[in-house]
């Protein structure tokens, strides 16, 4: 049975960013994207590097030698260790998509008044009755 | 141990020297060919008197090895049982530095290798010599020769001026894909650079080995500069590169791609699976140990059995007697290399093997 955790509060990750937290003894990778959040398991699936201080950079794609066509700004994610890229929504690497990818985990954006009844877990930190939090299922 | 109706998709008929190639000049380049002392354009990566370049049993009395019609009928089709042979000749005229003399030799040796070798045996097909370093002189000659159907392949040295990727070469591709005919990449150079990347060796041993250096380089430019891309239907054949530095290779080529292919957005898969849909390897010589199954765990490791053709590289010497076949080869991969593959690979040799039944 899936369990929902409180990782952050919202306003705590800056737009376009990242935040590691370990929750239920798992690091986990929050990813802001314009105010959409996603979570990957922080550890790459390749060596274990840390994704969530991986560059954020476009989908690059080309149809013909010389040319590039750049598009989801923001959405891959590129691993700080070797390179490879996985895609923040989905966590499937571009170089091998159906093998190798990052564990994606669900996220919801809840206000403190609703968490306060629970079944969430807050253990990183107090919830407050006036923030929207970011929870995850795991 | 060989099948009958054997594809040798790498013979060598010899050219004497460059007077053999007089009666095909014109006359401005047969008076060039006299007062500019050209008499011979051999290459140095195949110098006549090294053992490799003619087998003691194959060599002719006189005259190089691969010189005389019907000693390679004898040694190279009937030995072998051959259906078909691919003839590469060797020279070094097509890369003289001098674009329009180049292209006239390149012209001159297609013409010599039409009277001369397949007009009198109907076994023989061949590359058509380009000289690469001027594309568009090159693509005249391919336009003017591809017509004769058994011209199946283009070949151009392993070690030209800069490496085959880069896209002044690709009108070249474009008329190869054009005509149906794989572009050939023979083991050699035209020493503008030093074979190997580090600088000039002191040893023959160290040009040869290092040739699988250059295939190396020359798939990694082809590969990355996105030729196979532009060109789908673009098949190249390495010619006498060696097989056994492939997997090895390939397996670095994909994991380093993986965390650079930003740079190069074309290569949108794994380089290892478009070199199996596009690449394929001449047989001999084979740089495998003989151990029985080896050869068998080789190609398991590139992946692909279809990427092997058969050649026995007449009259190099690669091998002894008619052991041209690596040991603990199946049945039905020994006529996949001998038959098969090649019969994929060269379109044109289907077609004129259709002529021959019907
Ligand atoms: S650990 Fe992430 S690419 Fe190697």
């Amino acid at each position: 049975m899936p369990q929902r955790y409180v990782v952050a509060r919202v306003g705590d990750i800056p737009t376009n960013g990242s935040k590691a937290a370990t929750v239920a003894g798992r690091e986990i990778a929050i990813f802001d994207l314009d105010g959409e959040y996603f979570a990957l398991a922080n550890r790459c699936p390749h060596e274990g590097g840390p994704l969530c201080q991986g560059r954020r950079t476009a989908l690059f794609e080309s149809k013909r030698p010389g040319t590039f066509v750049t598009s989801r700004p923001g959405e891959m994610l590129r691993c700080p260790w070797h390179g490879w890229e996985f895609d923040i929504r989905t966590g499937r690497s571009y170089c091998d998509p159906d093998k190798m990818g990052a564990r994606a985990f669900g996220v919801t954006v809840e206000p403190g008044a609703r968490l306060v009844e629970g079944p969430y877990q807050a253990e990183i930190f107090p919830v407050s009755l006036d923030d929207n939090y970011i929870v995850v299922e795991i | 141990m060989t099948v009958s109706g054997a594809i040798d998709c790498d013979v060598h008929p010899a050219l004497a020297n460059t007077d053999a190639l007089l009666p095909y000049l014109d006359e401005y380049w047969r008076e060039m060919v006299a007062i500019r002392t050209v008499e011979n354009l051999d290459l140095g990566s195949y110098p006549p008197a090294v053992p490799l370049a003619g087998r003691p049993d194959w060599r002719p009395q006189r005259g190089k090895p691969g010189s005389d019609l019907a000693l390679l009928q004898r040694d190279a089709l009937d030995a072998f049982g051959t259906r078909f042979a691919i003839c590469n000749t060797l020279y070094g005229g097509p890369y003289l530095p001098n674009d329009d003399f180049a292209a006239a030799l390149a012209r001159a040796m297609n013409d010599w290798t039409t009277k001369e070798w397949l007009d009198r045996d109907p076994r023989l097909r061949a590359s058509i010599v380009i000289a690469p370093e001027n594309p568009e002189l090159a693509v005249d000659e391919i336009n003017r020769v591809a017509p004769d159907r058994r011209f199946v392949q283009i070949m151009v040295l392993a070690a030209g001026e800069r490496p085959l990727g880069k896209r002044s070469y690709w009108p070249i591709y474009r008329a190869a894909e054009k005509h149906g005919l794989p572009i050939g990449i023979h083991a050699g150079s035209s020493f503008r650079h030093p074979p190997t990347s580090l600088g000039w060796g002191s040893y023959y041993l160290e040009d040869y080995v290092a040739h699988a250096q250059s295939f190396q380089s020359q798939l990694l430019s082809l590969v990355a500069e996105g030729v196979f891309v532009e060109f789908p239907l673009l098949k190249v054949v390495l010619i006498e590169s060696g097989i056994t530095w492939l997997p090895a290779f390939l397996w670095r080529f994909d994991k380093t791609w993986r965390g650079i292919r930003t740079e190069t957005p074309w290569v949108d898969r794994p380089p290892t699976q478009i070199v199996r849909d596009h690449v394929r390897l001449t047989l001999q010589p084979v740089d495998e140990p003989p151990e029985q199954a080896r050869f068998e765990r080789l190609l398991d490791h590139i992946g692909s059995e279809d990427m092997i053709l058969f050649s026995t590289d007449y009259p190099h010497w690669q091998f002894d007697g008619g052991d041209v076949l690596p040991e603990g080869l199946s049945p039905q991969h020994r006529r996949k290399i001998m038959i098969d593959n090649p019969l994929q690979t060269y379109p044109r040799l289907a077609e004129t093997r259709q002529e021959a039944v019907t």
